[in-house]
């Protein structure tokens, strides 16, 4: 399995033809309490970049952008009871959905974990 | 992911606060607000909020502008431009007010403060500089506008603040909500009055900008007290139902519609003569079309600012003015203007929020009840 980022700083795991998408610790901590997130439902398609999933802190709304082309095939339902997870496990149980891949050669345009550290580094 | 934090720092020059070294010593996140850089949080805006209702909260609100008024009948000539009861305002007493236009719109909220030898003004930050070219234009040329910029304000907030404070300034406890006076402390000058933008008890005290740092340490050496940034202020002011100039009123923005009676004082209702006291008066007490109200909505998500309330045929008939998450209530709250005929606490609203339907109802401001220290009725 590998993790790709985005500089909108999404990770994206990849298994197979399906990737898991969330966003990043860096993500979390800097929209702070989050205290709702919306995740697409079941067979709903996205081009890249399309607008996924809303993520709102105590202060304000937030849009997570589709880093891939894909049909969703699962989202996280523990975030609809415990938002927080997303500041708490961003990473792993703070997942927001699972797509299954229309184009696989648009991970060629991601980051790497290296690369994203180093672009987070630099903001 | 948006960036917008990122942008809107790169964009403009910001200024710096005089306690900006420290703010960043104290692990702030900085951001820019009403053209300075400022804290919007330190360690999180649910903690930090959570903290000023049990404990004290430290706020850094040196970017409101101070201005003195100086010179003859400087009451009299105020009252040309705000509702309120100026004249009779008592020496070191505090009255919320509001500086109006001639259309009757509200071009900044401010508190006001009858002091021996001046007026002094309290207004915000984003609008200060239009505030005084508006008083140096409407005032008479008799009245002297100063703007004490060599002085900072800091806000002290929350249960026990009182007791953090009198540790410093034993008299400062004498003061009631709405009263002022001058103290010291180690040979510094603190202005003090007890008042402030939460709900709670607390103080706002005005001191040089050479003193505001040593002054912080002090305040923050109690174990009561954590500084708190603008993120939670926001969201204290929001749960205690207090507008916010340029989201919840603005120079479109009626007294009456902002639900701001209060703030017109009897006298002037009767003798009128006051910027836009024309149109105000002809929709005194209830006859404006829009009224501001708190909401509180449906569900976890929260409803913000900019979004439409609508009818049943999805028509346009009022906006959310201010929305966000209540950490002491755990659930969305917001402002906005509806019609009157939707204004009943009980009713519900239909909302549109980026294109999705929410629904909402009427609820009674303050969200949480205030807790100021108020001084003892008479008789």
């Amino acid at each position: 399995m590998s993790r790709y980022f985005t500089e909108d700083h999404e990770w994206i795991d990849v298994d197979g033809d399906i990737a898991t998408v969330g966003i990043t610790d860096y993500a979390q901590e800097q929209l702070g309490d989050i205290v709702f997130v919306e995740v697409p439902s079941e067979g709903k398609t996205f081009e890249k970049g399309d607008d996924a999933a809303v993520v709102e802190s105590v202060k304000a709304a937030s849009d997570v952008f589709c880093p891939v082309s894909g049909k969703v095939v699962e989202y996280n339902g523990a975030l609809e009871d415990d938002p927080a997870l997303v500041n708490t496990d961003p990473e792993e149980d703070g997942w927001f959905f699972r797509v299954r891949l229309s184009d696989p050669s648009e991970l060629e345009d991601l980051m790497d974990e290296g690369t994203y550290k180093k672009y987070v580094k630099g903001l | 992911m948006t960036n917008e934090i990122h942008r809107s720092i790169e964009e403009f020059e910001e200024l710096e606060l005089p306690l900006d070294a420290w703010h960043r010593a104290k692990g702030a996140r900085m951001v820019s607000f009403a053209d300075y850089l400022m804290p919007i949080q330190y360690e999180g805006i649910m903690a930090e909020h959570l903290w000023t209702r049990e404990n004290a909260g430290l706020f850094d609100v040196s970017h409101m502008g101070q201005v003195l008024l100086t010179g003859i009948d400087t009451d009299k000539a105020l009252e040309m431009v705000v509702p309120g009861e100026i004249q009779k305002l008592g020496l070191n007493r505090l009255r919320y007010t509001l500086l109006l236009n001639e259309e009757g719109g509200i071009v900044d909220d401010l508190m006001v403060t009858r002091r021996e030898r001046d007026l002094y003004l309290v207004v915000n930050g984003a609008t200060k500089y239009n505030d005084m070219a508006y008083l140096l234009d409407e005032l008479p040329e008799e009245v002297v506008i100063s703007h004490l910029d060599e002085r900072s304000l800091l806000a002290l907030q929350g249960p026990k603040a009182a007791d953090v404070l009198t540790s410093l300034v034993p008299e400062a406890g004498n003061l009631y909500f709405m009263q002022a006076g001058q103290f010291s402390l180690d040979g510094m000058n603190l202005w003090i009055s007890r008042s402030g933008y939460t709900g709670e008890d607390g103080f706002e005290i005005s001191i040089a900008n050479d003193d505001v740092e040593a002054l912080a340490d002090r305040l923050c050496a109690h174990e009561a007290v954590k500084p708190i940034g603008l993120g939670a202020r926001d969201s204290l002011r929001l749960e205690a139902g207090l507008p916010l100039y340029g989201h919840d009123l603005d120079d479109e923005t009626t007294p009456v519609s902002a639900d701001l009676n209060f703030a017109i004082a009897k006298r002037r209702r009767e003798e009128g003569e006051f910027a836009g006291s024309d149109i105000i008066l002809k929709e005194f007490p209830d006859k404006s079309a829009l009224v501001r109200v708190g909401i509180v909505v449906d569900g976890r998500q929260p409803l913000r600012e900019g979004s439409d309330i609508v009818d049943n045929d999805g028509n346009v008939i009022g906006n959310v003015t201010s929305g966000g998450y209540s950490p002491s209530l755990q659930r969305p709250i917001g402002m906005a203007y509806v019609p009157r005929a939707l204004s009943a606490i009980g009713t519900q609203l239909q909302a549109v929020q980026r294109g999705k339907p929410m629904t909402a109802t009427v609820a009674a401001m303050p969200f949480l009840p205030h807790r100021y220290h108020r001084a003892p009725k008479a008789g």
